[in-house]
C-alpha cells in the first residue's frame, strides 16, 4: 500500500532516484491507467461517483492488478466534465456518468474500441474527438506547470516523484550553492505570478542579501481574485510542485520555515497541501536534514478568513502573525522586514511551481518560451461567456483572439463579443479591438488593464460595462480594510456616483467626477487594493465611453441590465401563447388571454427579474 | 450533532489544545471553533483571549475583520450564493434576489425558523460553473432563478 511506502525515509540523492526507478517499474507492469477528474468542477458534476464506480467495477472484474484507478485534480477543461481519461493512449471522455462505466471497462479498456458517444464533438463541424491532446482546447495550450495535474493523484507523493517530481531539489541540493539558485531564477526571467509581475530571482536576491535571521518563505494561496482559480487548483491537483519550489525558494536564501496561506473558502486545498506536507516529511523531502544534505526547512499551513486584503503581502503577514489583516505602507520592504519584521519571501503558488521546471531544464530553455520581458507560461481561468470555460495554460505572448477564440471557441448562443476583463479588481475590461493584442504583464498594464492573477472573464453583448464597473466598485468597497480615507471614502463615493448613474439619476459631469476620484485613488491609497481600485473604473470610460454616456444622458441601459433602465415587454407577433412565461414569472405580472391570444405584462407588479426572458425559447419577450 | 452533546467550553479547549495555545494561530483557531459550533459565541471569544493571554478586543477585532466569521447563530442549512465575478456576468444577481424572494431573508440573514442562513461569497473557485451556491458545503452549478426553489425544497 500506499501509506507504508511512503514511510520510508530518504537519505540521499540517489536513494531518491533508486525509488523513482522503482516507481516507474511497478507504473509499467499495469497495462492501462484511468483517470478521473476529481477537481472542484467535476466533482460538482458528479465526478466522485464516477470514480466510485470505475474502482467497484475493476474489484467486481478482478482487473485490480492489471488496471490503475486514479483520481486526479482538475485537468483545466471544466466546462465538459466529468472528464475521464483513459492512458497510455489518452483516450478523453467527457460528461461521464456512473451509468458508462461498465461499457468504458468493457470496450475500452479491455477492448481497446473507442465509445463514440463519449467523446467530445466539436461544436461547429460536429467532430469527434478521441484524444485529449487532439481537443482544439488543449491542442493550443502549452501545459507545462499545469500538466502534470492530470497524470497524477495529489495525495499520493509516489505519483510525483514517479513523474519527476523533487529531482529539482535534489540537484538543488547536491549540485548547486544558493547563490548560484537565485542567479538560475534570475536569468530564467521568471516574474511573480501573484499580480504584480515582480521579477522573482530578484526578490530573492534582497531577501538573501537582507540581514537578519530567521528567514522566511510564504507560500499566498489566498487568491481572493473573483474569477479565478488557478492556485486552487494547483494547490489540490499538485501540491508537491508547490511544496519543491518552497524548499528550493528557502535553501536560496537561507530560511528554515515557511508558511502556505491558504484561505479556508478552499479546503480541499488545505486537505491535499496537509498530506502532502506530511508525506514529504515522512520521506524526508522536507523538515530535517533535507534528503541527507544537512539542509532544513519546515512548512506550517496558515488558513486565511477569506477577506480580499488578506492577499496583500504586509497583510497577509499581518494575518499570519494572528493579526487584523490590515497593511501597512511599505517603506521598508518585506524582503528586509516581513513576517515578525524578518526577512521574507513572499511568492504566489503558481510563482513557486516554476520553479522545478527552472532548476530541471534551465533558465536558458525557460526563457526561450514568451516575450521580451514576460518568460514562460501563465495559467489563465477563462470563464464568464465562452464556450469553453476552465483553466488554461498558454504561454505567454499568445493573442487574446487566440484565447477567446482558438481555446475558449467563441461567445455562446451566436452572440457578440463585447469585452474580456483581465487582472481581477486591479485590472480592466478591454474591448474588440484589443483581440489581436498579445498577452503579457507589460503589454496588459499599456492596454489599461493587469495580469493580476490570471483572471479573463469574458462579456457579451448582454453584459452592461457600467454595471461591471460598479461590480468592481462595491466588491472593493466591501473589502477596503479602511483605513485610509482615499480608499474607505473615494470608493464609497465611487459607488455612489455609479449608482445614481445606474438609476438613471446621472448628471452630466459625473464622469468628470468619476475621473478626479480615480487619480485620488491611484495616487492616495497606501495599498494596492485602493491603489488599483480605478482601473476598471478608467478601462470602462476609455473603451466604452459611450455606454455611460447613454445611461446618463438617454437614460438608458443599451445592454438591459440596469433594473431602473429597463421594462420587459412581450412582443405579440413572436408569441403563440406557450406559457412558458407565466409559469416563470414568480410575480403574477403575466396572464394569459385565453387560448390564441398572446399573454401580457403587468409593469406595475413586474420585478423586472428577468425570468421571462430567460425561458422563452422564441425570443418573444424583450428588453428595453 | 456536536451542537448538543459537547458544550462551548469543551469545544474552545480542545480547539486551544490542538493549537498548543499559539496565539499567532488565532485566525485558524477561531475558524475551528466556529466549525463546530457553528457561530462565535461570545462565552467562546472570552475564553479564547484568556487562555492564549491576549486582550479581548484583539480577539474581538479578528472575529468582525473577516467575513467568514458569525457572532450571531446561523441556521442549519447554510446557502452560499457566489458573486464572484464570473458567476456576476453570468447572472450571479437575478439568482440572490430569487433566494432572498423564496426565503424572506436578505443576505447575511437568518430565516426565523432558523433552517436557512442565506449569505453571499466572492468566488468559491469553480468559476467555470458560474453562476455557482453552495449548499451546506456542496457545490451547485449552472443555478438559474428558475433553479432556486427545488434547491430550497432539497434542504431537509
Ligand atoms: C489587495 C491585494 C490582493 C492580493 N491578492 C493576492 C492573492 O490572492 N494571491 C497572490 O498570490 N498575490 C496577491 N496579491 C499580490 C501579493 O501582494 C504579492 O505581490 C504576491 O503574492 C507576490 O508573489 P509573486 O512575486 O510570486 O507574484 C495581492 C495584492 C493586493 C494589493
Ligand atoms: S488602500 Fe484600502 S485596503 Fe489598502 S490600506 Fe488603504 S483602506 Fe486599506
Ligand atoms: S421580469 Fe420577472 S416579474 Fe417581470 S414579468 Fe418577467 S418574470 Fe415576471
Ligand atoms: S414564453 Fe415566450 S412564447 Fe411563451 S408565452 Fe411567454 S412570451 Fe409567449
Ligand atoms: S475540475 Fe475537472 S477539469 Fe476542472
Ligand atoms: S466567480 Fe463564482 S465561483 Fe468564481
Amino acid at each position: 500500500m500506499v501509506v507504508e511506502k511512503s514511510g520510508k525515509r530518504l537519505n540521499s540523492a540517489s536513494e531518491l532516484e533508486l525509488l523513482r526507478e522503482e516507481i516507474k517499474r511497478s507504473a509499467s507492469a499495469r497495462t492501462r491507467t484511468v483517470t478521473i477528474c476529481c477537481g472542484t468542477g467535476c466533482l460538482a458534476y458528479g465526478g466522485a461517483k464516477v470514480a466510485q464506480a470505475f474502482r467497484d467495477e475493476i474489484i467486481n472484474r478482478g482487473l485490480a492488478s492489471e488496471v490503475e484507478i486514479k483520481t486526479t485534480g482538475c485537468h483545466g477543461f471544466c466546462e465538459r466534465g466529468p472528464l475521464v481519461v483513459i492512458r497510455p493512449e489518452n483516450i478523453l471522455y467527457q460528461r461521464v456518468k456512473p451509468a458508462d462505466v461498465p461499457q468504458v471497462i468493457d470496450e475500452t479498456v479491455n477492448g481497446g474500441k473507442v465509445i463514440d458517444r463519449l467523446l467530445y464533438t466539436i461544436p461547429g463541424t460536429k467532430q469527434k474527438v478521441t484524444y485529449e491532446h487532439d481537443v482544439p482546447f488543449y491542442k493550443k495550450q502549452m501545459r507545462l506547470v499545469f500538466g502534470a495535474n492530470g497524470y497524477i493523484d495529489p495525495t499520493v507523493i509516489e505519483d510525483y516523484i514517479g513523474c519527476g517530481g523533487y529531482a529539482a531539489l535534489s540537484k538543488t541540493l547536491f549540485e548547486m550553492t544558493p547563490d548560484e539558485v537565485v542567479d538560475e531564477v534570475k536569468k530564467s526571467g521568471l516574474r511573480g505570478r501573484g499580480g504584480g509581475g515582480f521579477a522573482t530571482g530578484a526578490k530573492w536576491q534582497s531577501t538573501r542579501e537582507a540581514h537578519g535571521d530567521p528567514k522566511y518563505v510564504i507560500c499566498n494561496c489566498d487568491e481572493g481574485d473573483p474569477g479565478a482559480f488557478m492556485d486552487r487548483s494547483l494547490m489540490e491537483g499538485n501540491p508537491h510542485a508547490i511544496i519543491e519550489g518552497m524548499v528550493i525558494a528557502a535553501y536560496a536564501i537561507g530560511a528554515h520555515l515557511g508558511y502556505i496561506y491558504i484561505r479556508n473558502e478552499y479546503p480541499v486545498a488545505v486537505k491535499h497541501a496537509e498530506k502532502a506536507i506530511a508525506q514529504a516529511e515522512a520521506m524526508g523531502l522536507l523538515g530535517e536534514n533535507i534528503l541527507g544534505s544537512g539542509f532544513s526547512f519546515s512548512v506550517k499551513i496558515n488558513r486565511g478568513g477569506g477577506a480580499f486584503v488578506c492577499g496583500e503581502s504586509t497583510a497577509l503577514m499581518a494575518s499570519v502573525e494572528g493579526r487584523v489583516g490590515e497593511p501597512r505602507a511599505k517603506y521598508i520592504h518585506t524582503s528586509e522586514k516581513g513576517l515578525w519584521d524578518q526577512p521574507t519571501v513572499l511568492n504566489n503558488v503558481e510563482t513557486l511551481a516554476n520553479v522545478p521546471l527552472i532548476i530541471n531544464r534551465g533558465a536558458q530553455w525557460y526563457s526561450s518560451i514568451g516575450t521580451a520581458n514576460s518568460k514562460g507560461t501563465k495559467i489563465f481561468s477563462l470563464v464568464g461567456k465562452v464556450n469553453n470555460t476552465g483553466l488554461i495554460e498558454v504561454p505567454m505572448g499568445i493573442t487574446l483572439e487566440e484565447i477567446v477564440y482558438g481555446i475558449g471557441g467563441g461567445i455562446p448562443k451566436n452572440k457578440k463579443f463585447k469585452a474580456i476583463q483581465t487582472g481581477g479588481p486591479s485590472g480592466g475590461c478591454l474591448p474588440a479591438s484589443k483581440l489581436d493584442m498579445p498577452v503579457d504583464f507589460d503589454e496588459l498594464t499599456r492596454a489599461g488593464s493587469m495580469m493580476g492573477s490570471g483572471a479573463m472573464i469574458v462579456m457579451d453583448e448582454d453584459n452592461c460595462m457600467v454595471d461591471i464597473a460598479r461590480y468592481f466598485l462595491s466588491f472593493l468597497e466591501g473589502e477596503s480594510c479602511g483605513k485610509c480615507v482615499p480608499c474607505r471614502e473615494g470608493l464609497k463615493r465611487m459607488r455612489q456616483i455609479l449608482d445614481r448613474i445606474i438609476s438613471g439619476q446621472g448628471q452630466p459631469d459625473d464622469i468628470e467626477l468619476l475621473e478626479n476620484l480615480s487619480e485620488t485613488l491611484t495616487w492616495g491609497a497606501l495599498c494596492g487594493l485602493g491603489g488599483g481600485a480605478a482601473n476598471p473604473i478608467m478601462s470602462t470610460l476609455r473603451y466604452f465611453r459611450e455606454e455611460y454616456e447613454a445611461h446618463i444622458i438617454e437614460k438608458r441601459c443599451p445592454a438591459g441590465v440596469c433594473k431602473p433602465l429597463i421594462s420587459y415587454n412581450i412582443i405579440n407577433e413572436k408569441c403563440p401563447n406557450c406559457t412558458l412565461c407565466i409559469k416563470a414569472c414568480p410575480a403574477g405580472a403575466i396572464t394569459g388571454q385565453g387560448k390564441k391570444l398572446p399573454v401580457i405584462l403587468d409593469q406595475v407588479k413586474c420585478t423586472k427579474c428577468g425570468a421571462c426572458y430567460d425561458v422563452c425559447r422564441l425570443g418573444a419577450v424583450e428588453v428595453r | 450533532m456536536t451542537l448538543d452533546t459537547r458544550s462551548t467550553a469543551e469545544v474552545v479547549n480542545a480547539v486551544l489544545a490542538k493549537y498548543q495555545n499559539d496565539s499567532s494561530m488565532l485566525v485558524g483557531i477561531l475558524q475551528d471553533i466556529q466549525a463546530e459550533l457553528n457561530y462565535l459565541p461570545r462565552e467562546a471569544l472570552e475564553m479564547t483571549a484568556e487562555v492564549l493571554s491576549i486582550p479581548l478586543s484583539r480577539v474581538y477585532s479578528v472575529a468582525t475583520f473577516f467575513k467568514a466569521f458569525s457572532l450571531k447563530p446561523r441556521g442549519r442549512h447554510g446557502i452560499h450564493v457566489c458573486m464572484g465575478t464570473a458567476c456576476h456576468v453570468r447572472g450571479a444577481e437575478k439568482v440572490l434576489d430569487r433566494f432572498q424572494t423564496e426565503l424572506c431573508a436578505c443576505a447575511g440573514e437568518t430565516t426565523p425558523d432558523m433552517k436557512f442562513t442565506l449569505e453571499t461569497v466572492n468566488c468559491v473557485g469553480a468559476c467555470a460553473l458560474g453562476p455557482v451556491v453552495v449548499v451546506d458545503g456542496e457545490y451547485e452549478g449552472q443555478v438559474t432563478a428558475e433553479k432556486v426553489k427545488s434547491i430550497i425544497e432539497g434542504c431537509k
